[in-house]
Order: C-alpha cells, then structure tokens, then sequence
C-alpha cells in the first residue's frame, strides 16, 4: 500500500498532527482516527450529507474529501460546533420543534443550516429547503426541520436589529 | 381501594401537571443533536475485526469453486471464511409461520454454500482488522460460479416454462389466498357500472440513513455472546441468534443503542446478521459489520413490487357494490425470517375496501418466488397497495358515474355510529371515525374553494388535482400477527418502574427507540401516573439483560401497548408509594396524593412529604418504620390487547399538486392529514410521526423504484440513482386529529407510525388523475414518474 503522509491540521481549533494514508477519506479520518463520532457516514458518495462539515468555514462532504488535502485546513465538526456554543439557538429550536428523530442526519443538517443562516440574515421557506436539498433525512418529512431553521434566522435578526 | 377518588371523574392521566396530550422536548435530543450519541457504526471494542461480505454479482448461480489462499495472505486479514465453513457454528433457517397456510420456503444459509439465489447474496466473509484491508482482500478472492437461468418477472414465475428456484418446493409459489365474502357476482350483476384497472406498485425499500450494523461480541470466557445491534425488536434477536448458534438464551445479550432510523428494516434477521454472530463465535473476538449503501439496496429487504388486478361495482346514488382483487408479489428467493413475506399480500386481502360499508369482497393474492433481492414488512405493510387500489377504484367510480371523490365517499364509508363491526375480510373494528375525519379534511383544505381555483387555473392550462384517500391502519398488534403461527416474537410488552434513594424514577421498558419518541412518552406517562416531573424520569430501553421481556417497537404498537404497560406499572408503585407515605404520616392512603414530586393532601393540596424524603426513609432508615412495612419501590406490569387482535385508526389523506403535462413533473404544493390515533400522549410526536411517513409515502409516489434488469441485476442500487424524497420536492404537511380512544386500555393510544405512509401514494395518484381528467388520461402505476405520466399523455 501507498505510504502514509503526514499532515497536520485544526480539528475544533485544536491542533492534529497525523500519519494517513492518502487514500483515507476525511469522514473516516475523523471517526476512527479522532473518535469524532458526530460526522456520520450514510452513503460515501457524497448524496446524503450526513458527513457534513466545516473546512476553512465552508461546508464539506467529508467522504468526497481525502484527509491529506486538509494540510493546513482548519476543519470544524458538530462537536466543535456543539462545544462552542455556535449553534445553541439551532439545536434549542430543532428541540423545541422535534426536528429530528433518529438523529443520524441531524449533524449534517445542522451544519447545513448554521451555513444558510451565515450566509443570509432571512431566508425564507423555500430558500431553507434549497439550501437543505442535499442533506437525506428520512424521518420528519422535512418540515419541522424547515420549521426549526425559520424560527432561529428570526430569531437571530430580531437579536441583531 | 386505594386509589383516591378524583369527583371530577377524571382518570389518573387527567391530573395537576400531567403530560398526557401536552408537547414536551423528547429527553434524549441533546446527544444526538450535539453529535454525541452511540450508533453501532460509532462503536468500537477491544480486538474487534471487522467482516467485509463478497457478494455474488450473478442473481442466480452454482458456486464452483472459491480460492482465496492469496486474500488470506494479505497482512492484516484474519479469515476468510466460506458458507460451508460457517454452517459449522450455524444452522439455516425457513421463513414460514403455520397460520399463513401453506406458506413454504427454502433452507437459508447465511453464507450461501452452493448456490446463489439473488444478486448481493453473500458468498464469503473476509475479517481482517480494518475494514479497508477487508476490502482490499475481498477483491482477490477468486469465486467460480456457474450463472443459472433468474427467475426475474412475477408475471411468468408460475409458468410451466419458468425454471423453479427451489426444486424441492415443487413451484414458484410461496403464498396463496382466496377470499370470497357475500355474494360478489350476484353485487357486480345488480351493479349500474362496474369499473377494472391494473394497479402496479414499484418494489422500493427503506434507505434507512445509518445502514444495518451489528457488533458481536463472543466471549470465551462466560460463554456468552453480546451483540450490538440496531434492531427494533431485541428479545426477538436474542431468541433466534440463541437457536441458530446452539446457545441457550441466556447465553445471548442484545443491546439497542442510538438506532439510524428503521421503519421496519431492522425489524428482521438478516443472513449477513446472522453470519456476522457466527463469526464472532468461531473467531473468539468481536466483529462488527457495516453494510454499506451498495449493500443496503442489494440486501435491506425490498418492499411492495405488487401488480393488483381491482374491480369495483357501483351504483348510480353512489353505493358501492362489490370490490374484487386478483393481487400478485414477488418476494425474492427466499420468505424472510422471522416474520415472512407473505405477511404483505395477506395485509392486501384484509384491507382492501376496508372504510366502506359493502359486504361483497372477493380476493385472491399469490406471493412467487423470483430471484431477486428478498422481500418482507416496511412501514405500512400492505396498506399503501390497499390503500391504492381501494382509494383508486373509488375515484373510477365516481369518476364513471358522474360524482364528486368526496360524496361517495361520504354514502358509502361506515357511518360513525356503526360501531362495533367488521370488515368483509373479517377484521373488526371498535370505533372509527371516518365521517368525523373526512369533515375535518374538508375544512382544514376548504375543499370547495381549491375546487374553484382548480377550475380557474384549468382555463389557463395548468392542471392542479386534488386527490383523497380514506384508510384504516393496523395498529396495537396482539399475538395474531405472528405469535400464533408459531414465531417467537412477544406481542405483549413490559415495564418495571422505580423509585430510588433520591426519588428519581428509572424505567425500563420492552419497547424500543429508533427516533419515533418511545423514551419520551414513557417518561410522559409514568410522570404523569406518579406525579413526577420528566426530568426526575430516567428511561432504559433496548437491553435483553436489562428490560422486561417484550415485542419492541414495530407494528405502530410502542405507544399502545409499552404506554399500557408503563401506565399500569407507575398505578402500582404510586399506591406502594402512598401507602408508605400513609405510614410515615399517619393518615389514610386515600387522603393523599403525589404532585410535583411530593406527597400532598388529596383535599387542599397541602404538602406532606417530599418524594425524596420518603425514599430517603425507606431505603436508609427503614428501621424508623412500625414493624411489618416493607416498602416495594419497584413495581412491573405487562400488557397485551387481548379483546381486539388489532387497534384499527382510521383517518383521510388529500393532496393538491400540479402536474405539468409539457414535461411530465408533478409538484406538490400541499398535503393534508386528519388522523384518529386514539388518546394522544404529545400532540408533536404525532404530528411528526405522520409527516414522516407521509413524505415515506410521497417517496413511493413519485420517486423510489428498485429498477432491476431482465437478469436480475439491481442497475440502481445508489443514491443519486434511487431517488429518495429531499427538502425540495417536499410539501408542507397539514396534520389534524380525531380522537376516538381505544376502551381496550385505560391509556386509550392507538398506533400512528403508518398512517401517513398508509394513504400517501393513494392521495398522490388520486389528485394526479384529477389533474388529467381534460386529457382522458388515468394511470394506475406508481412511482409516477415523468416518463410514466407523459406516456399517459400520449406524449411518449
């Protein structure tokens, strides 16, 4: 097999250094080599968005990247998210709204919707719903998460105005 | 009696601070939410191996030979491991249950030994200690085959000419019912006009986002195998992996933690499942098996792939005659273990007609055998095929003699009033409320008004239909689904309830959780009972060492018959508990009651003794209690329906969508739900609970197909090729409810998790046909793709 390649990197602000092989993908690199569990792997080819998340603050499918392209990168995931706070109102507001059942695409949504809300003070419904195309969830049906997602953008530009 | 004496005649679920009917956050959000749950796929143990199956890429064929001396050389591989090998640890099993009459299957293997039957059907498994060296070797495993006639197409399966997959078996058929109730022929001939179509229904499957996972763990030591495993039914595993390994169920320990979603797929044995605690056994080691998206379409089982012949006789007033079915399936090669593929087909000739008041019904189902992937229960099993013959039949009706979907709807489904009564098929229903539904579904769209605007947009050429779709749902299943055919699967559930040092309650449960809310409603239920706040509410599910024995969750039943349990097992321990609190306080049991986590005065509410204090006496100071009093602070209850086989809902689905006749696209622009669950415990659970099984159903509807090939390869076995519902396609979901609770309880839930999913598709071809009606077009097919509507149009 290929030699592994050193790289180092920001993994939720902390620093990694790490042997890979080149062909490991990002998503496998964060479950098995940093027991990042949150990224969740449900169909590696980059369909589903359940592996999603931040590099360099844009949103990624973790299983179309290989690791050794994030060299440098800063790469943040729903733990970090979580950690920090950034996304406290979200989470509250898919809580309150039962935007999710079994969880599993619940990170890569989050990450999702933290990027539309970044991007645009108000999106309105159908905005949200493109924005969220890409990310697969099989049990509500969408709406509560659309829903959830409404409620924070408002809530976070009644806060700002 | 014990109980206090409420005079209001409320129940002990209407009380201060209950959360019976209240919409309160599921407790178990925040680990999920924060990426801090614990699927199967996250888990790792100490020396696990990982098992990679080499699938067979032919759908039928001899095995000749495997080499794999060079894969066994590569570094890291542990075994590789053949079907005859594993037979060793493991016996086959047959998928058959004594009440589905003549049901027959063949011996399954979980590897298969000389013979594949599908394409994806696992010919070797390769464990090596990384899944990517797994794979690596699986490529240079060398297999010989030599490829067989498939048996593809259920229409010719019967054939004379038809090569018979199982040659002990005789034929091609599995399953065959025939019904015949009334006097059909006699209905048909006094009928005005009798209308036929061919209903076809696309085999599709349940694309659950985290994929089936197992870890098993054998223990040399204690004999003793642990597996980790995303099922919705534990006690269900732990018996059948018992059986097949020649371990007694002692020996096997199942534990369910954060399950990916399930809606029925991980509900069975699968034979890579079985194959992966084999291994576990032989290798002295944990293994852990991860199927991946590939695998998930060629193994999850398929569901539908029926083609139903639907005939329906009316009347010129609207009164239906008659329903007569001639409904086919095909199921793959092997009936699914456990439960069986037949289950489906069966469903079909239950439910068919099965709102409306007509008596005469004629069926017959005829489940074959093919060799393609197996076939077996999902979400609504057999309720959207009811659904949408029953529902599509109707509109032709209407459609034949002149009359709006919605009133002969309303002369013909059984009158609110007419219960207790059974269907022609013999299914019997306590209390519905179909009349009651269809009025709120009326309001809730202002179906006279999007009549209006249909017809204004008509003269502008764009077509918009609106299509309903009345449906009953099976819920609360009792031991007739599977127990009494001989399948050891528990209809009755469980629950032990207990008050601890600190008065904080921990519950344990027999049902499951995959997302739906099982942990929520129990800790809603038993705070409510014991007058303890949720949070005060620990609830353990998903563990054979550690619940009661019981069924799971699966068949809408968690909320029906673990909330009885829970309801019945938090009675108990609320009357141990006053009756200690009686003691300590010198007053009469009856004088007392449990609110906010104290013991008050039933009268005026007057605080007496806090919960933690008393628990504090009973388990430290007991000495401080009269002789004689020994406190029993952990209650169980079990509960099974016993006086209706099933709690039947009922409710009425509508769908207002656009189609565009230039290019063959449907877009949905709303869809309504009213639904009649019985007792509600929370009103959001619900709600979400039927908006997602809506959008399963939409999905049917318009997207999701198992496209095989005339050799029986599955060309589609991908996510950017099997098209699931996203955010963009998908309406906005009206929910509404009726409530009709069941009197079998005293909880009075009926089941939700298939209602949306049960009248979906029908709502969706019904309002597609109303769209088309200028055209003369009618299609009876679905998913209803643009290659399907635009050849209705003649466009194609």
């Amino acid at each position: 097999m290929t030699a592994h390649v050193q790289i180092s990197l920001e993994v939720n602000g902390e620093r990694i250094d790490a042997h890979v092989p080149p062909r490991l993908n990002l998503a496998d690199f964060l479950r098995e080599h940093l027991s990042l569990t949150g990224t969740h792997v449900g169909c590696e080819h980059g369909v589903c968005g359940a592996c999603t998340v931040r590099v360099n603050g844009d949103i990624v499918r973790s299983c179309l990247m290989l690791a050794v392209q994030t060299q440098d990168a800063s790469v943040e995931t729903i733990e970090g998210l979580s950690d920090s706070g950034e996304i406290a109102d979200l989470q509250a507001a898919f809580r309150d709204r039962n935007a999710l059942q079994c969880g599993f695409c619940t990170p890569g949504m989050l990450m999702a919707a933290q990027d539309l809300l970044k991007l645009e003070a108000e999106p309105d419904r159908d905005r949200i719903r493109e924005h969220l195309s890409g990310n697969y969830c099989r049990c509500t049906g969408y709406q509560a998460i659309i829903d959830a997602i409404e409620t924070t953008a408002r809530a976070r530009k009644e806060r700002t105005s | 009696m014990n109980e206090p004496v409420n005079p209001d005649g409320l129940s002990v679920l209407d009380r201060p601070n209950s959360y019976i009917g209240k919409t309160v956050p599921r407790p178990n959000l925040e680990r999920l939410m924060q990426g801090r749950g614990l699927y199967v796929s996250d888990m790792v143990l100490p020396r696990m191996a990982h098992v990679v199956f080499l699938r067979s890429p032919h759908a039928h064929a001899k095995i000749i030979k495997i080499e794999a001396d060079a894969a066994k050389r590569v570094p890291g591989v542990i075994a590789v491991v053949t079907g005859k090998e594993l037979a060793a640890v493991i016996t086959p099993w047959v998928g058959v249950l004594s009440h589905l009459k003549g049901l027959k299957s063949a011996p399954q293997s979980a590897i298969a030994i000389d013979r594949v039957c599908w394409q994806g059907e696992a010919v070797a498994a390769i464990v090596a200690t990384s899944r990517a060296v797994a794979e690596d070797a699986a490529e240079i495993v060398s297999v010989t085959y030599e490829e067989l006639d498939a048996v593809t197409d259920m229409r010719t399966a019967l054939d004379p000419a038809t090569p018979v997959i199982h040659p002990s078996l005789g034929d091609n058929l599995a399953f065959e019912r025939n019904f015949d109730a009334g006097a059909v022929d006699a209905a048909f001939a006094d009928s005005d006009a009798v209308v036929e179509a061919d209903f076809i229904f696309g085999r599709h499957t349940g694309v659950t986002l985290e994929p089936r996972a197992v870890v098993a763990d054998w223990s040399a030591a204690e004999a003793r195998l642990t597996i980790y495993q995303g099922t919705q039914a534990p006690h269900m595993v732990q018996n059948l992996a018992a059986l097949h390994l020649g371990l007694g169920e002692a020996q096997v320990r199942i534990v369910c933690k954060d399950v990916g979603g399930s809606f029925g797929i991980k509900v069975h044995i699968y034979a890579d499942e079985m194959a992966t605690y084999a291994l576990a056994k032989l290798l002295r080691r944990p293994i852990k098996f991860v199927a991946d998206r590939v695998e998930s379409f060629n193994t999850d089982i398929h569901a539908r792939d029926h083609r139903c012949k639907g005939k329906i006789g009316v009347k010129n007033d609207g009164t239906i005659t008659a329903f007569e079915i001639d409904d086919l399936t095909g199921i793959g090669p092997y009936s699914m273990y456990p439960r069986t593929s037949a289950i489906e087909a069966n469903q079909v000739v239950n439910l068919i007609g099965g709102p409306y008041a007509s008596k005469h019904y004629r069926a017959r189902a005829r489940v074959v055998f093919q060799n393609k992937n197996v076939m077996c229960q999902y979400r609504a099993v057999g309720h959207p095929i009811a659904c949408s013959v029953t529902e599509g039949l109707v509109d032709l009706a209407a459609m034949k003699i002149g009359m709006d979907p919605v009133e002969i709807r309303r002369r013909n489904l059984i009158p609110d009033n007419g219960y207790p009564c059974a269907a022609p098929s013999g299914l019997r229903f306590e209390l519905l409320s179909h009349h009651a539904s269809l009025n709120k579904l009326m309001a809730m769209m202002d179906y006279d008004k999007l009549r209006a605007e249909q017809a204004a947009l008509r003269v502008k050429n764009i077509h918009r239909g609106i299509g309903i779709a009345s449906f009953i749902e099976v819920t609360n299943p009792s031991a007739a689904f599977y127990g009494v055919g001989g399948a050891k699967i528990s209809s009755q559930d469980g629950v032990a309830v207990r008050m601890d040092a600190t008065g904080s309650i921990i519950c344990q449960t027999s049902i499951t959780e995959q997302g739906q809310g099982s942990e929520s409603l129990t800790a809603q239920i038993v705070g409510s009972v014991l007058g303890v706040s949720m949070e005060r509410v620990r609830v353990i599910l998903g563990d054979t060492d550690n619940t009661p024995y019981g069924g799971g969750t699966w068949a809408s039943r968690g909320a029906g018959i673990g909330g009885e349990a829970a309801l019945q097992a938090a009675k108990i321990l609320r009357k141990n508990i006053l009756d200690v609190a009686a003691v300590i306080l010198q007053a009469s049991p009856s004088e007392l009651d449990i609110v906010n986590n104290e013991v008050v005065n039933a009268s005026d509410g007057a605080p007496r003794i806090e919960l933690k204090e008393l628990a504090r006496i009973v388990y430290f100071r007991p000495d401080t209690l009269p002789p004689g009093i020994q406190p029993e602070m952990m209650a169980t209850r079990h509960f099974v329906p016993r006086e209706y086989p099933f709690a039947f809902t009922n409710g009425v689905q509508a769908s207002w969508l656009e189609v565009d006749t230039d290019t063959g696209f449907i877009k949905l622009l709303k869809h309504w739900v009213v639904e009649d669950c019985g007792t509600i415990i929370n009103p959001q659970l619900v709600d979400e609970q039927i908006r997602g099984g809506v959008v399963q159903g939409l999905g049917a509807a318009l997207f999701e197909k198992c496209i095989y090939d005339e050799r029986g390869q599955l060309t589609n076995a991908n996510m950017a090729d099997y098209l699931v519902p996203m955010s963009g396609e998908m309406p906005d979901i009206d929910v509404g409810h009726v409530v009709s609770p069941t009197s079998e309880t005293e909880l009075g839930a009926k089941g939700a998790g298939e209602a949306g999913t049960a009248g979906a598709a029908a709502a969706v071809s019904n309002a597609v046909n109303d769209a088309l009606r200028p055209f003369g077009a009618t299609i009876t097919e679905i998913p209803l793709t643009p290659q399907v509507v635009l050849t209705a149009l003649g466009r194609i």
